[in-house]
């Protein structure tokens, strides 16, 4: 470990400039700190957290839809338990629950298709968030809904995918990323092929990391030595699980029942073929056709800052409401809610400084 | 948003449990003795001083590996007394049941119940028996109190840590928690951990007679070591520094949690105590830890600061530092 840490502190020494590396998925967010990485390395490298966290990225409007749909009768919303607590523009699931939705919280979307079966009564819905990393087990259990005939159960789609979302950042002005890690368990099912275009395009270096947080340091290791050697390239650190290519089952089992589609990410904005949506094939389990629902990107709460947070361009505590009136308990904007957010991440073990 | 309705995270530990009791509860009822908020009430009767606890069981499933909701109940209030240095001596067994439970079933959770009082020296000397319609209950609560006769000089209280002291635990951390979920319905995953149920008041009466200086002690029940921990930092007004690499988990618990991205240290314990003892006497307590059974695996996992004041940080495997926070309540499921 210090070995590595080492490495790291002489390749910052050798390019004696100040960089910033993003990191985008919540896992990471995660490694980093709870491992209390940030305090280990040089002062002139900086890392920062993107929209990685799929509950973050998630729309106030999708949770308006959620709660809405939590309010019919003979409704039962299935979800994995860190959207319950998110707050939607007036209220959240678990406000719903506790006044008698059926809301319930599954660890698999193949969980939800078993409580559809064993409630006959009842339309079940799962809330489809995340990306490439659960999207083929929701895939998976659209199809066999399909196979087995099962009417009652549909999914509320918003899932996104990660490479558009990433050029998105580099296109913006604000955002200054000298190298990106990129996250390992979506690329396990993606392949490392898919962020070729952004070392070829825009001359930014990728290294694909694993989750512990000896991953993450050798990765700034493998990025500092792009940059000192002036090159740019996708890189695998994560050697042990992802590959060029993916999982090729998986790309195929997302293509046969989601489509790209344009998807509006909390505090970006809308970007281009970045989500998937449920093939008009499956619309039978599609709940957006189901219920009529729709929903557009509504506004969050005044003040808050998470999409300059997701964007990398505001650091948690430079937030006015952060650890203010927004906390763990009573969050105001995504990134507190979710474990994984960046600001519940920095709220539970880096506030040092300013809770002391 | 303002919770207007009770919603479960509630019920954590964490807290959001921890508002809910000092904004709704104890402006109501406030009192001296309620007010330490300690594990369990220190009431001076007669010559003696006697400690006085409650706490209500609705864990699901009511039988899981390592126990079942009966020995949980007798070991949870029991241990709420040990970790005031009292031994127990009665309790009080609440029951409410839910129209159509078996008989049976009944019997042996009151089986259960009898034979974890016989191993620790606590008799049942009242009680109470409610029945609920069918689908207003889950087949069984329990509610139990209990009284114990304090036995220590000294006070312990949450209050009472000292920057200096030692921070011991008794062995592998949250296997109850696990153990419980890996049985919940929902949750696919296969795993031997076995909850560590147990009730602590012959291993504390060991620790207390080696005649170190302890100054607290905790179960760290819901909300895990980092919610027993936080409190007692907050309650002091001490810094408490914990060693990760010296947390004892076990792999597979390390696993599961990895899986179902949860916090071993924000994970349920139903038979460990977290010692905080005078620096000096870390010796002696280790030893009188080690040579009861519920204590072979016992370990020093930190120390008291003075600085920073209220605050728990851990020294992270890699060498990082970062803080351990009181869990919010997380959306688990009951787990005792």
């Amino acid at each position: 470990m210090n070995e590595v840490l080492k490495n790291v502190a002489e390749l910052a020494g050798r390019l004696g400039r100040h960089v910033t590396f993003m990191e985008v998925c919540g896992t990471h967010t995660m490694a980093v700190s709870r491992s209390g990485l940030r305090s280990l390395l040089p002062a002139n490298v900086r890392l920062i957290s993107g929209p990685g966290c799929p509950v973050c990225v998630t729309d106030t409007g999708y949770m308006d839809a959620a709660v809405e749909l939590a309010r019919r009768p003979g409704v039962m919303v299935t979800t994995f338990g860190d959207l319950v607590r998110v707050p939607g523009s007036r209220s959240s699931l678990e406000r719903e629950r506790a006044a008698g939705a059926d809301v319930r919280v599954v660890y698999s979307p193949s969980d939800a298709l078993v409580l559809a079966r064993e409630n006959p009564d009842k339309q079940v819905v799962f809330l489809g968030v995340g990306f490439e990393t659960t999207v083929p087990t929701v895939a998976w259990t659209i199809k066999k809904a399909a196979q087995e005939g099962v009417g009652n159960f549909s999914v509320l789609a918003a899932h996104k995918t990660m490479p558009f979302a990433m050029e998105a950042l580099l296109k913006d002005r604000e955002v200054k990323i000298d190298g990106f890690i990129c996250p390992g368990h979506v690329s396990v099912i993606t392949g490392a092929k898919l962020y070729r275009f952004i070392p070829e395009r825009y001359g930014i270096p990728c290294v694909v990391c694993g989750f512990e947080a000896v991953d993450v340091i050798q990765c700034v290791a493998m990025l500092l030595a792009q940059l000192i050697e002036k090159r740019a390239a996708v890189e695998i650190e994560y050697t042990r699980s992802v590959n060029e290519d993916g999982n090729l089952a998986a790309q195929r089992l997302i293509a046969e029942v989601f489509e790209e589609c344009d998807a509006a990410w909390r505090g970006i904005g809308v970007i281009p073929r970045s989500g998937l949506a449920i093939r008009p094939e499956f619309g039978r389990w599609d709940t957006a056709k189901v219920f009529g629902v729709r929903w557009g990107e509504a506004k969050p709460h005044p003040g808050c800052r998470c999409g300059d947070v997701l964007r990398g361009v505001l650091t948690p505590m430079a937030c006015p409401l952060f650890a203010q009136s927004c906390t763990p308990l009573n969050p105001l904007g995504p990134c507190m809610v979710s474990s994984e957010g960046t600001c519940a991440a920095y709220y539970r073990y880096e506030r040092k400084g300013l809770a002391a | 948003m303002k919770r207007d309705r009770i919603v479960l995270a509630h019920g954590g530990g964490g807290a959001l449990t921890h508002e809910l009791i000092a904004s709704v509860i104890v402006p109501k009822l406030d009192n001296p003795v309620l007010r330490t908020m300690d594990d369990s009430a220190v009431l001076s009767l007669g010559s003696g001083e006697y400690a006085f606890t409650t706490d209500s069981y609705v864990v699901k499933p009511h039988r899981f590996p390592g126990g079942d909701i009966g020995k949980l109940a007798v070991c949870g209030t029991v241990n709420d007394l040990a970790m005031q240095g009292a031994e127990p001596l009665w309790l009080s067994l609440g029951l409410i049941l839910e129209e159509g439970l078996p008989v049976a079933e009944l019997e042996s959770i009151v089986e259960s119940i009898g034979r974890t009082a016989a191993g620790v020296g606590v008799r049942v000397a009242t009680g109470d028996t409610k029945v609920v319609e069918r689908g207003r209950g889950e087949a069984v609560y329990i509610n139990t109190a209990g009284i114990g006769r304090i036995v220590t000089r000294r006070r312990l209280s949450a209050a009472s840590v000292q920057p200096g002291d030692v921070v011991l635990v008794n062995g592998n951390l949250a296997e109850h928690g696990i153990a419980v979920l890996s049985q919940r319905e929902g949750i696919a995953f296969r795993t031997s951990v076995v909850s560590d149920c147990a009730a602590l008041w012959p291993l504390v009466k060991t620790i207390l007679e080696s005649g170190a200086e302890v100054h607290a002690m905790r179960d760290p029940t819901r909300g895990g070591l980092a919610a027993a921990v936080c409190d007692i930092a907050a309650a002091s007004g001490v810094g408490i520094r914990l060693q990760e690499k010296a947390l004892p988990v076990s792999a597979e618990v390390r696993g599961a949690c990895e899986m179902l991205g949860l916090d071993p240290l924000n994970i349920a314990n139903e038979g460990k105590v977290v010692v905080f003892c005078r620096g000096t006497d870390v010796v002696r307590v280790l030893d009188a830890m080690r040579a009861h059974p519920l204590g072979r695996d016992a370990r020093v996992i930190g120390e008291v600061t003075e600085q920073p004041k209220g605050m728990v940080l851990l020294r992270t495997a890699i060498g990082g530092e970062r803080i351990v926070d009181m869990p919010t309540g997380e959306d688990l499921p009951r787990i005792c």
